[in-house]
């Protein structure tokens, strides 16, 4: 098992801040701030790489001298996963922030790790494309961030998630070591399929300098239509229902909430004659359901899960498409009892973000521990993603890896056998 | 081997489940990839998860390497066997455990034949999307493997992107459970870097597939052009115009002669044939379509016909899922080569190869996947006119290297496994491989699954702490150590 890398020594680390300096610049190697902390551990410098090269140089300095390394982007998702054993060193791809080529007639495109989504997405419109994919935050979120953390959104159901649309990548390994898996092309099985290795692997196995996506067109039209119910069940048979269609749904969304009946979001896009015909066919299926009007933010209601003054617990659940009903009404079985306000968005691939809110910390991950308890019975996963920090403490926020955990080591080990990448955020405490 | 090895293994696979008889074990010689042959020590065909675990572990324990194998269509020799090693044929491992229409998936053992899953849901207007031209033949554990594609990957995806979960027998014996009918569990995503990965990371023993609605309207559409050039053009502005086809493919004049001769698809005798599928909700293909044929029309196209039935739109895919085979009416011999280029790249690589062609005085057939830009070039010789062979072997890696240069791939299906093993370093740098082979040492540490493909030098997988002391191989200079 990886464990956390043995504190260097105050002389050692100076040794390695002044080697920092000559490599990136003292210009961009900083004392930590108080705002700089990790989950609520302190860091000490903040480094910004300039380019893949001086990442890799960073790092292999950091493994030599065995100093714990927080890779980060945007600074949006921080706080998931386990607080890292130390963070020592926080490094930023502030500084790698451009999208390098659009080809577009290629439908592809390559950028750098610390390029925020939107300015990703509103360099790819100019050519009338986007990467098919609707993240948190956009606007901060950067793709480095967004695979490590392997966020996806509405676009889901229809797209995939990053792991279909990413064809390559550029890895810097702790020991220097910069590889790059998959091309600039679409289909490709030559070599092993490292983008997807690192998609979702919280920066535990190396950084991403850059990576390149298969694209899509921007939509010509688009449009939305809302239902709502007096059960979440109402809305998971209609679910099915347009699933088993021969609809072509691009979006498919749940919202449900403790105090208000749920709704179900369901967006077409294409052309206009394609969209009347599809909702026609649509309203006869919601058989049950009352139409209503779409919420005009509604296709980023996961963000608005984020906000609030009270104290809360967020979480993503993964079940069946057939357990989304079932989902809702645990959440409210699990929280009610326990005094906790609710709120949850749902794509109808089975993925949920699950907003528990209340002052009670033990609660809070009673609620958490409870819900993971029936969802895991269903095949499913839930994975806490930010809670005040009393409640983290009692909780495993990743559960059960199943069998795998002791091949997830070994990769780890492989990749990173001092363990300074985000020493004990991931899962299994790797 | 051994015969207390052969006694074990029949021990686990019972008396009918193990080949040792030299003449039985040529059947299993090569692959799809028939230039390459090695005749095992012994073929086991185990009907169970745990026949297999039993397998591997005998193996393990007498540091035997094992290649496992399913209908064995692969072009790449992925499924060559080594001389001193056993194959393990997933062919009675066929069985479709489960099939859950609610939420899309189902769960099948690898020896299940591709068509099969589809035919399996078919009644209810599912399908199984990988659809490789092999799909009636070819099992799941091997699309797993070399995580093929098929004609309708534009718009589909590949393998991996329908492949949930697997259960997987590591080469140690163990038995993990990678990804699951649930999306996105906590952990690395091991599942994705298993599919593709050529047999060498263990052996794949139930798969979680997720299956599709099918679409409600399905057009195709054949134009019939003066060259590829010019369909090529097509191919770049049907895409440009923000439609995404189910398929395209393309065929040139050599290949269309094939197909015909073999199948009568009753294609236009032309010299760049292109071939669109779009498929969606009826009103927009049929908008769509009208658009398609614009474009056609204004690039050149002189023909262009519409499948009015199911029928004629399953005689069009057979001519086209037959080219490879059919290129045998027109030449005693060919190699099937596969690469991939950006779309872009077209017009310029079909000139290169059209010139080194006329170069080397052998001919040419092309069958792509356009939309994608996954080449198919078919090299014709005749094995009986000493050196030819030689040259369409030199010629075919010419190709391949144009592609490299392009920003393309080595393969864009067919994987790397025996037959480009050595062109996997044209592609990528050395730390890349070995990054690839940390991966590899992760699930195998000992080499035992599939052990001689894909990666140009094998890399010894050892602890990094401790005094160095060199490997025999490295001495040998067999092995390197990173």
């Amino acid at each position: 098992m990886t464990s956390a890398p043995e504190p260097a020594t105050q002389a050692q680390t100076g040794t390695l801040w002044a080697e920092l300096a000559s490599i990136v610049g003292a210009e961009h190697l900083r004392p930590a701030a108080p705002a700089d902390a990790v989950d609520g551990v302190a860091a000490e410098k903040v480094v910004e790489p300039g380019n893949a090269d001086e990442v890799s140089r960073v790092l292999r300095c950091a493994n030599v001298a065995r100093v714990s390394v927080i890779p980060r982007g945007g600074g949006t998702k921080l706080d998931w996963g386990n607080p890292p054993r130390r963070a020592d060193l926080i490094l930023s791809t502030a500084r790698l922030n451009r999208v390098l080529e659009h080809a577009w007639a290629d439908m592809t495109a390559t950028l750098q790790a610390g390029c925020t989504v939107e300015l990703f997405q509103k360099t790819l419109a100019e050519h009338g494309q986007r990467l098919a994919l609707d993240p948190l935050w956009p606007g901060r979120a950067t793709i480095g961030g967004i695979l490590a953390t392997n966020d996806s959104g509405s676009l889901r159901v229809r797209f995939g998630a990053l792991r279909d649309l990413i064809i390559g990548i550029t890895l810097a390994l702790p020991d220097g070591t910069l590889a790059r898996s998959g091309g600039k092309v679409v289909k490709n099985v030559a070599g092993y399929d490292l983008p997807k290795l690192a998609t979702g692997s919280l920066g535990t196995l190396g950084v991403v300098t850059e990576a390149v996506f298969r694209l899509y067109p921007l939509p010509r039209e688009t449009r939305s239509v809302s239902f709502a119910a007096d059960t979440a069940q109402t809305l998971q048979k209609l679910v099915l229902a347009v699933q088993d269609s021969r609809l072509a749904f691009t979006g498919l969304q749940l919202r449900a909430q403790s105090a208000a009946p749920p709704q179900l979001d369901v967006r077409f896009e294409g052309i206009a004659a394609g969209i009347e015909a599809q909702l026609r066919q649509l309203v006869s299926l919601a058989t049950g359901a009352t139409p209503v009007e779409t919420p005009e933010d509604t296709w980023s209601a996961r963000e608005a899960l984020w906000r609030g003054s009270q104290s809360a617990l967020i979480g993503k659940f993964s079940v069946l498409p057939t357990g989304l009903g079932a989902a809702c009404d645990l959440v409210a079985r699990v929280a009610g009892p326990l005094g906790l306000a609710w709120k949850l968005v749902a794509q109808a691939v089975g993925l949920g973000l699950v907003r528990l809110e209340g002052q009670n910390e033990q609660a809070l991950a009673e609620a958490a521990t409870r819900l993971r308890g029936e969802i895991e019975q269903l095949r499913g996963s839930l994975v806490v993603l930010r809670c005040p920090p009393g409640a983290k403490a009692r909780l495993d926020v990743w559960g059960s890896t199943g069998d795998a955990l002791p091949l997830l080591r070994r990769v780890k080990q492989e990749l990173d056998p001092a363990g300074i990448l985000n020493p004990g955020r991931f899962a299994g405490g790797v | 081997m051994d015969s207390r090895i052969f006694d074990e293994l029949r021990a686990v696979v019972g008396k009918d489940g193990l080949i040792t008889e030299p003449e039985q074990l040529r059947t299993y010689e090569c692959d799809g990839l028939t230039n390459f042959r090695v005749v095992p020590s012994a073929v086991v065909l185990p009907t169970s998860t745990e026949q297999v675990q039993g397998v591997v572990r005998v193996c393990y324990r007498e540091h035997i390497p094992f290649v496992a194998r399913g209908s064995g269509t692969g072009l790449s020799g992925g499924a060559l066997p080594i001389e001193s090693g056993i194959v393990i044929s997933l062919a009675r491992l066929n069985r479709i455990l489960e099939v859950d229409l609610p939420n899309a998936r189902m769960v099948v053992e690898p020896g299940v034949i591709n068509s099969s899953v589809t035919q399996q849901v078919a009644p209810h207007g599912y399908f199984y999307a990988p659809d490789p031209s092999s799909q009636q033949v070819c099992s799941i554990g091997g699309n797993v493997a070399e995580n093929s594609g098929g004609a309708h990957c534009l718009k589909y995806g590949f393998t991996t992107t329908h492949v949930l979960g697997l259960e997987v027998v590591l080469p140690d014996g163990s038995l993990v459970h990678l990804g699951g009918r649930t999306l996105d569990r906590p952990g690395y995503d091991l599942c994705g870097v298993f599919v593709g990965s050529e047999g060498t990371l263990g052996i794949a023993t139930k798969v979680i597939l997720r299956i599709v609605k099918r679409p409600e309207v399905i057009q195709t559409l054949l134009a019939a052009f003066n060259s590829t050039n010019e369909a090529g053009a097509a191919v770049s502005e049907i895409i440009a115009a923000g439609v995404l086809p189910a398929a395209i493919e393309m065929m040139d004049n050599l290949a269309i002669q094939a197909a015909e001769a073999a199948v009568h698809a009753n294609y236009p005798d032309c010299g760049g044939l292109l071939l669109v599928e779009l498929d969606g909700p009826s009103a927009e293909v049929e908008l769509l379509m009208e658009q398609v044929k614009t474009i056609c029309t204004s690039c050149g196209a002189w023909e262009i016909r519409v499948a009015q039935s199911e029928e004629e739109r399953a005689v069009i895919w057979k001519g086209r899922k037959a080219a490879f085979a059919a290129v045998g009416r027109i030449s005693p011999n060919y190699i099937v080569q596969d690469g991939v280029i950006p779309r872009t790249a077209l017009p310029k690589v079909m000139s290169e190869i059209e010139r080194l062609s006329a170069e080397v005085g052998l001919r040419v057939a092309n069958v792509f996947h356009a939309g994608d830009g996954n080449l198919h070039p078919l090299v014709l010789y005749d094995r009986r006119v000493p050196g030819q062979e030689h040259l369409a072997e030199q010629l075919a890696a010419s190709i391949l290297r144009l592609c490299v240069k392009a920003g393309g791939s080595i393969t864009g299906e067919h994987g790397v496994g025996q037959e480009k093993k050595d062109f996997m370093a044209e592609m990528f740098a050395e730390p890349d491989l070995e990054t690839m082979q940390r991966v590899r040492c992760a699930f195998d540490p000992e080499r035992l699954s599939n052990p001689e493909k894909i990666f140009p030098r094998p890399r010894l997988c050892a602890e990094r702490q401790g005094p160095y002391e060199p490997h025999p191989l490295e001495v040998a200079g067999v092995a390197q150590y990173f």
